[in-house]
């Protein structure tokens, strides 16, 4: 249904198609939380990898550092419907954290996310491995602002950006594709902006 | 909590008419929207709007629903002129009553309070954060309810503050409802403070209450929910009690 007089504000023609369908451009970096910033600092912070209940790997601030750094320019696309181009990060892909956890193989098809403020998603293990998705520590070559996630967040471009879980402290691998906190709330399960799968049922 | 149930039907857009255009504030108007399929909602709610150019391009935003749950087929929207917006221009300055807008909705299961929950509820909002408080306060005054509830409201100025006159009349009416205004631009010193949200102003406000709060809602910019989450935590509010709503 076209809107009457409605035309639109397009952005620049050489990223159209960059931008997904119903998002726009912002140069800003807005926020979205749904409760308030937990200030975590370094010399308290630790991420465990788990295997269901099991922790089998952690690391605290230095531990991390000392793994393999990777840098990643992406887009990124928040279900709010801004997009952010060429965003720059610095961490460990997931890759190299299974690596240095011993993992050969992924032990199961799914993957949750867990942060220090509560906060869970989910992901498919497939989107987090080769090469696709990291735990970021800093941002355009800084540390992470605490209200944008820091120390660590959970970087996964290539879905709307709920799944790119702030504060994160652990990940966890599962057995079934279990919902985390906003997708116990009726966003989608898996989030391709691409594929507009906003919330339950898109 | 409620609502956290997987919502299993798909969310569907549908076309709802303007019937309704009404001037708030110098940046804010209400639009009330009839749906062509009504639903209910919960206070704190949102939905999402969609407009679509004659060539198939369409822009979309989310709007929290100002009116109380169960008033009938129409939502109310207070939407602000954004500088450099692409919807929000279009409301202000395109809409007309009589116009159809695609809309779908309810969305959003967490900042939402009900008001057959026991205990005081505080909230906290700045700007036109204020909207799905608005939602709040009004299912607070429907519903009849006893929960102790008080609303911190910030604004710049006097007449930036949206639903001002309906907010005087629930303080005036409702005892268990209190208003506290704070203008960051009070020549007149009309409001209850003249500056941001402070720790020290969250301390106090809290205080205010018969009781602590058993849920605490804020909603405005990044660094006001940021002041007023902080100001909470620092008067002794769990921060797991606390949910924010943000935008821009």
């Amino acid at each position: 249904m076209a809107t009457r007089g409605f035309t639109g504000r397009r952005g620049p023609p050489d990223v159209q198609g960059r931008v997904p369908p119903g998002q726009s451009l912002t140069a800003d970096f807005p926020v979205l939380s749904a409760g308030p910033t937990p200030y975590v600092e370094t010399k308290d912070w630790s991420f465990a990898l788990k295997v269901g209940p099991k922790t089998i790997k952690s690391w605290n601030w230095a531990e991390f550092g000392a793994l393999t750094q990777t840098q990643l320019t992406r887009d990124i696309h928040c279900v709010t419907t801004w997009s952010k181009l060429d965003t720059n990060w610095s961490g460990v892909l997931i890759d190299d954290i299974l690596a240095a956890a011993g993992l050969a193989e992924p032990p199961t098809l799914y993957m949750l996310a867990h942060s220090y403020d509560g906060y869970s998603t989910n992901v498919p293990t497939a989107d987090l491995v080769g090469g696709k998705a990291m735990v970021a520590t800093l941002y355009d070559g800084k540390p992470i602002a605490p209200d944008h996630g820091g120390p660590a967040r959970l970087l996964v471009p290539h879905l709307y950006f709920w799944k790119s879980a702030k504060w994160i402290n652990a990940l966890q691998f599962t057995e079934r594709d279990e919902a985390g906190f906003w997708e116990l709330r009726g966003y989608h399960m898996y989030g391709d902006p691409w594929r507009e799968q906003r919330f339950d049922g898109d | 909590m409620t609502a956290t149930e997987r919502t299993r039907e798909p969310l569907r857009w549908q076309t709802a008419k303007i019937a309704r255009i009404a001037v708030q504030t110098p940046r804010v108007r209400s639009f009330w929207l009839r749906l062509s399929r009504p639903f209910g909602f919960l206070a704190g709610q949102h939905v999402d709007i969609r407009l679509t150019a004659d060539d198939g391009y369409s822009a979309r935003r989310s709007y929290s629903i100002a009116s109380a749950p169960g008033v009938g087929d129409e939502i109310e929207l207070a939407i602000e002129l954004m500088e450099n917006g692409e919807v929000s221009p279009f409301f202000h300055e395109v809409a007309q009553e009589g116009d159809d807008i695609e809309l779908r909705g309810p969305i959003g299961g967490y900042f939402i309070w009900n008001a057959s929950e026991p205990g005081a509820v505080l909230l906290v909002g700045g700007g036109s954060g204020i909207v799905p408080l608005m939602s709040m306060a009004r299912h607070h005054a429907k519903e009849d309810s006893r929960a102790p509830m008080l609303l911190l409201y910030s604004a710049r100025t006097s007449d930036d503050l949206i639903f001002r006159d309906e907010l005087a009349s629930l303080k005036a009416r409702r005892g268990s409802f209190q208003l506290v205004t704070s203008l960051t631009r009070d020549p007149a010193g009309t409001a209850d403070y003249s500056r941001r949200v402070d720790a020290e102003m969250m301390r106090e406000v809290i205080a205010r209450l018969p009781e602590p709060p058993r849920e605490v809602f804020v909603c405005g910019s990044n660094p006001f929910v940021e002041a007023a989450g902080q100001g909470a935590i620092m008067a002794g509010v769990a921060p797991k009690i606390i949910r924010t709503e943000l935008y821009g």
